[in-house]
């Protein structure tokens, strides 16, 4: 477990309501998101969960409620405005580009670093090219730091589902965002491998100092990992701290055991 | 045994992006480009030249175009004939209104003009996505071809609709025999394939990869959509304008809007389907097949039936066969022979062993 | 004339056509429906039904009799279709299915006129093209036998396919089929019969169509184009829609004729028909791109 509890916020959404024609995905949920610490955000199936990383993200634009994110307000993210202001994020069905490699999916995340024109592309001359070299080691590093390097010339369509994971993880990483959005990063996992990707993410947190948003079913690893924690359930949020301030909490409790409210 | 990976070392990133990251496949490379300028061009017959090798190198250049929309990007069009018909007449204008238009510079600005006329009909693929951009594409085609016959301006009011395409003059040096043209059409067709082999493995072209793979995280990662979707328009029609400049000028001889049909659109599609989509060799090599299985049917027809056959018949057979093909390769080989020549060089790798 | 029964006539020879571009885009719509595949060979289709009726009445083959060998034929030719061609693809990529029924389309075209020759010939339904007297005596219109029976005929096929949709166990099928595949199978539907069924009932539809056609303008090649017509139906009405198809078909068909007779002929020099569907299709999908019937899609990451 790491201090770096006490960092200013650095994302806030508020009263966010969200709902697909009848269906209403989220409730008027607010919460923040402190700089450097990692928030996990858990609940039984269907809470809203992956809908929230889609709001913050730009996926999904919100009926209702806003997002503040360094200090700029706004009623719905656009989900490039939120690339370039440093958020990036896996997904829940992993959504590598199956056409492309490894290496290419990772230099991919290293998109908004690039600046040369297509034109000087075109001619694979001078700056082009040394940018291109550049970012190539950029991407190296990160390949390193997930150890996927004896993968790195594969198209990620043939990986097992666990490098796929790692790979998307390295995507996110390479593109050196200031907040990681994780949806379910060690879902379908063994054992091993769940060790694997804490370390992974563990390691992000405390070596780049990335401020970590993590969906998790597994409480081992959220109450292992995790500052704080915000609790979902149909929607709305009905617990908010540290991890074992909501592992004691009763309506947490009641919940999870399906007890009917 | 002789064709292997072991002792080429790749000391640098700079190195492993190359191209041909196997010594024996840059020697390859060269050896091929050298045959082509240095010993083609005195031995092969005008036939040949002119029948074969030109267009060949043409329509590659064509499905290069195509390549980039539909291989690369992942968006459906069955326009690219009539961008090829926006060049060649684009070509055809410049030079006639503008006095002392170099060659070169016209065709550069015809590629540039089937850009703009491109990205114009690309702008409905923002708001929709795969089939129903392939009708805005057919509505280029279509209104394209009807707008070079109809009014007048295009064709300089000739009343037959077809022009002869002016001399292709590059400072003061004509290039007027089969061979001349050969070498002009090959000089600018190999630069252009480079440039897109280039694009294709830098950014821009894993921005339209990702837009063609999964659009939604595309965005996520900080690909403009939008952006990236009217580059692969705009590129892609580029050079499919130059490619119908040359059709034009170095292959017809005339400027008419019939040779521009949407016959001409679905070869196109099917040297890309063919010969691999995505990938620049493919279009070399569904180029050579389009062109080449029509010639080697009417050998064999002529071979069989001994000189006496129906040529609408034949003809029929032909669009049979093109079409059985197609489906074959979507089920079979979807990556085309571009797969099948790669699969190819690694068994090689591996000769004489098994595995 | 005056130019009210000017207008008249255009607009009710554009429905007319509309009639047919309807036809052929429902064939569409039924295999999209079931399948998700766009089956460009649609129109192909049709020119292989039509040249099967009358290659076969030129046997020497009684004339209805051809036409129920035609229907077998396309039966068959659909069946054959959906086990080569659909099945290996199942799953695939959207673009990778319509590539591979341009493929189709391709080769049932050469099929065509491998088997039946490629000269243009005759159909001849026993329908005179003559017109309905009553009503050109009291309106002045020009309303042809013909065009009566076809649109009868197109309304009664348009009418058992709606009813076949929403009340039988089939079209139930078809429409749990069309939405979720795993789903209907799990629920014990038939999916492979059911997919059968679409495209040997597409066939029959387009071999209507093709009929109907071929009687106006002769068994062509050019029929062949008529399947690219229904792209732009199929953008305006939406592609899972039969009656968005069947509306989007006539307002083509109207659209299509009153630009040709009143602006493409007169001040552009005519022959807009060859362009004027698609552009009216793309000016239509700026403003409403889900067309006017079809489902506004929500995507699910």
């Amino acid at each position: 477990m790491n201090d770096r509890r006490g960092g200013n916020v650095v994302l806030q959404v508020e009263n966010i309501s969200l709902a697909f024609g009848g269906v209403k995905a989220l409730t008027d949920v607010s919460f923040d998101v402190r700089e450097g610490e990692i928030r996990a955000i858990i609940g039984p199936n269907g809470a809203g969960k992956s809908s929230m990383l889609n709001v913050i993200n730009g996926v999904y634009h919100p009926q209702q409620g806003r997002i503040t994110l360094r200090g700029e307000v706004r009623s719905r993210m656009d989900t490039h405005r939120a690339a370039e202001q440093g958020i990036a994020r896996t997904f829940q069905n992993i959504a590598l580009f199956k056409g492309m490699s490894v290496l290419d999916n990772v230099m991919t995340g290293r998109n908004l670093k690039i600046r040369s024109s297509f034109l000087l592309q075109a001619l694979w001359w001078g700056p082009a090219q040394r940018e291109e070299v550049e970012q190539r080691r950029k991407a190296e590093e990160v390949i390193e730091f997930l150890g996927i390097q004896h993968v790195r010339k594969t198209p990620v369509a043939r990986l097992p589902y666990g490098l796929q994971k790692r790979v998307e993880l390295a995507r996110a990483l390479a593109a050196e965002p200031q907040i990681l959005l994780l949806d379910e990063p060690m879902a379908g996992m063994n054992v091993e491998e769940k060790q694997d990707m804490c370390r992974f993410i563990l390691n992000a947190n405390q070596e780049f100092g990335t401020t970590i948003v993590l969906i998790e079913h597994d409480m081992g690893v959220v109450m292992d990992i995790s500052d704080r924690v915000v609790v979902l359930d149909y929607g709305r949020k009905i617990g908010d701290g540290t991890p074992d301030v909501v592992r004691n909490d009763q309506t947490v409790i009641d919940a999870y055991l399906g007890v009917a409210h | 045994m002789f064709y292997r990976e072991t002792g080429n070392f790749r000391a640098s990133y700079a190195q492993d992006a190359r191209i041909f990251p196997l010594a024996l496949d840059r020697v390859a490379i060269l050896v091929l480009l050298a045959l082509a300028v240095l010993v083609v061009p005195s031995f092969a017959s005008n036939w040949l030249l002119m029948a074969i090798l030109i267009p060949w190198l043409i329509l590659s250049l064509a499905a290069i175009g195509q390549n980039i929309i539909t291989g690369y990007t992942g968006q459906l069009s069955i326009g690219s004939a009539g961008f090829m018909a926006v060049g060649a007449f684009a070509c055809f204008n410049f030079m006639l209104r503008i006095d002392g238009m170099p060659f070169l510079l016209a065709v550069l600005l015809a590629g540039l003009t089937t850009a703009l006329v491109g990205v114009a009909f690309g702008l409905p693929s923002l708001r929709v996505r795969g089939l129903y951009l392939a009708v805005a594409t057919l509505a280029a085609q279509f209104f394209i071809v009807w707008t070079l016959e109809n009014v007048g301006w295009f064709t300089n009011y000739d009343p037959a609709g077809v022009m002869t395409a002016q001399p292709m003059v590059i400072l003061g040096y004509h290039f007027a025999s089969p061979a001349e043209k050969y070498l002009l059409v090959l000089a600018i067709v190999a630069l252009l394939a480079l440039a897109a082999k280039n694009m294709a493995r830098s950014n821009i072209g894993r921005s339209w990869m990702a837009v063609r793979d999964m659009d939604v995280a595309a965005e996520v990662v900080g690909f403009r959509l939008m952006r990236t979707k009217l580059m692969a328009f705009a590129i892609s029609s580029f050079y499919c304008g130059v490619a119908g400049a040359l059709f034009a000028f170095a292959y017809l001889g005339t400027v008419e809007p019939s040779a521009f049909s949407i016959l001409l659109s679905f070869q196109t599609l099917f040297m890309v389907i063919i010969g691999g989509l995505a990938t620049i060799l493919g279009s070399f090599l569904g180029a050579g097949f389009i062109l080449l299985l029509p010639i080697f049917l009417a050998i064999f027809f002529d071979f069989v039936t001994g000189g006496v056959f129906d040529k609408a018949l034949l003809s029929a057979f032909e669009v049979l066969l093109f079409g059985a093909f197609i489906i074959f390769f979507l089920i079979v080989e979807p990556h085309g022979l571009a797969r099948l020549w790669q699969v190819a060089k690694e068994r090689l790798r591996l000769w004489p062993f098994p595995h | 004339m005056t130019p009210l029964q000017m207008f008249a006539e255009v607009v009710i020879g554009g429905l007319m056509t509309g009639l047919m571009y309807s036809l052929v885009a429902l064939g569409f719509v039924l295999i999209y429906k079931a399948s998700t595949a766009f089956n460009f060979a649609q129109g192909a289709m049709v020119f292989f039904g039509a040249a099967t009726v009358v290659g076969f009445a030129e046997l020497g083959v009684p004339f209805w009799f051809s036409v129920l060998l035609a229907v077998g034929v396309m039966i068959l030719l659909g069946v054959v279709t959906e086990r080569v061609v659909m099945r290996p693809l199942v799953g695939q990529h959207e673009i990778t299915l319509f590539m591979a029924t341009i493929g189709l389309a391709f080769v049932v075209e050469g099929l065509a006129q491998l088997l039946w020759g490629v000269e243009v010939r005759r159909m001849d339904l026993g329908i005179p093209d003559v017109p309905i007297e009553w009503i050109l005596t009291n309106t002045g219109l020009l309303i042809t036998q013909f065009d009566f029976f076809a649109a009868t005929v197109a309304a009664v096929l348009v009418g058992t396919l709606a009813v076949v949709f929403s009340r039988t166990k089939v079209g139930r099928g078809l429409r749990a089929v069309a939405d979720d595949h795993g789903a209907a199978l799990a629920t014990g539907i038939p999916l492979q019969r059911i997919w059968m069924m679409v495209w040997a009932v597409a066939g029959i539809i387009a071999l209507v169509a093709g009929m109907l056609w071929a009687s106006r303008a002769g068994v062509q090649f050019a029929l062949v184009f008529l399947a690219l017509k229904a792209l732009p139906v199929l953008i305006i009405g939406g592609f899972t829609s039969v009656p968005g198809v069947i509306v989007a078909g006539l307002l083509v068909g109207v659209a299509e004729r009153m630009f040709e007779v009143y602006v493409g002929s007169p001040i552009l020099g005519g022959g807009t028909e060859a362009w004027f569907p698609f552009i009216f299709a793309i000016l239509f999908l700026l403003v409403r791109p889900e067309g006017l019937f079809g489902e506004k899609i929500i995507r699910r990451v």
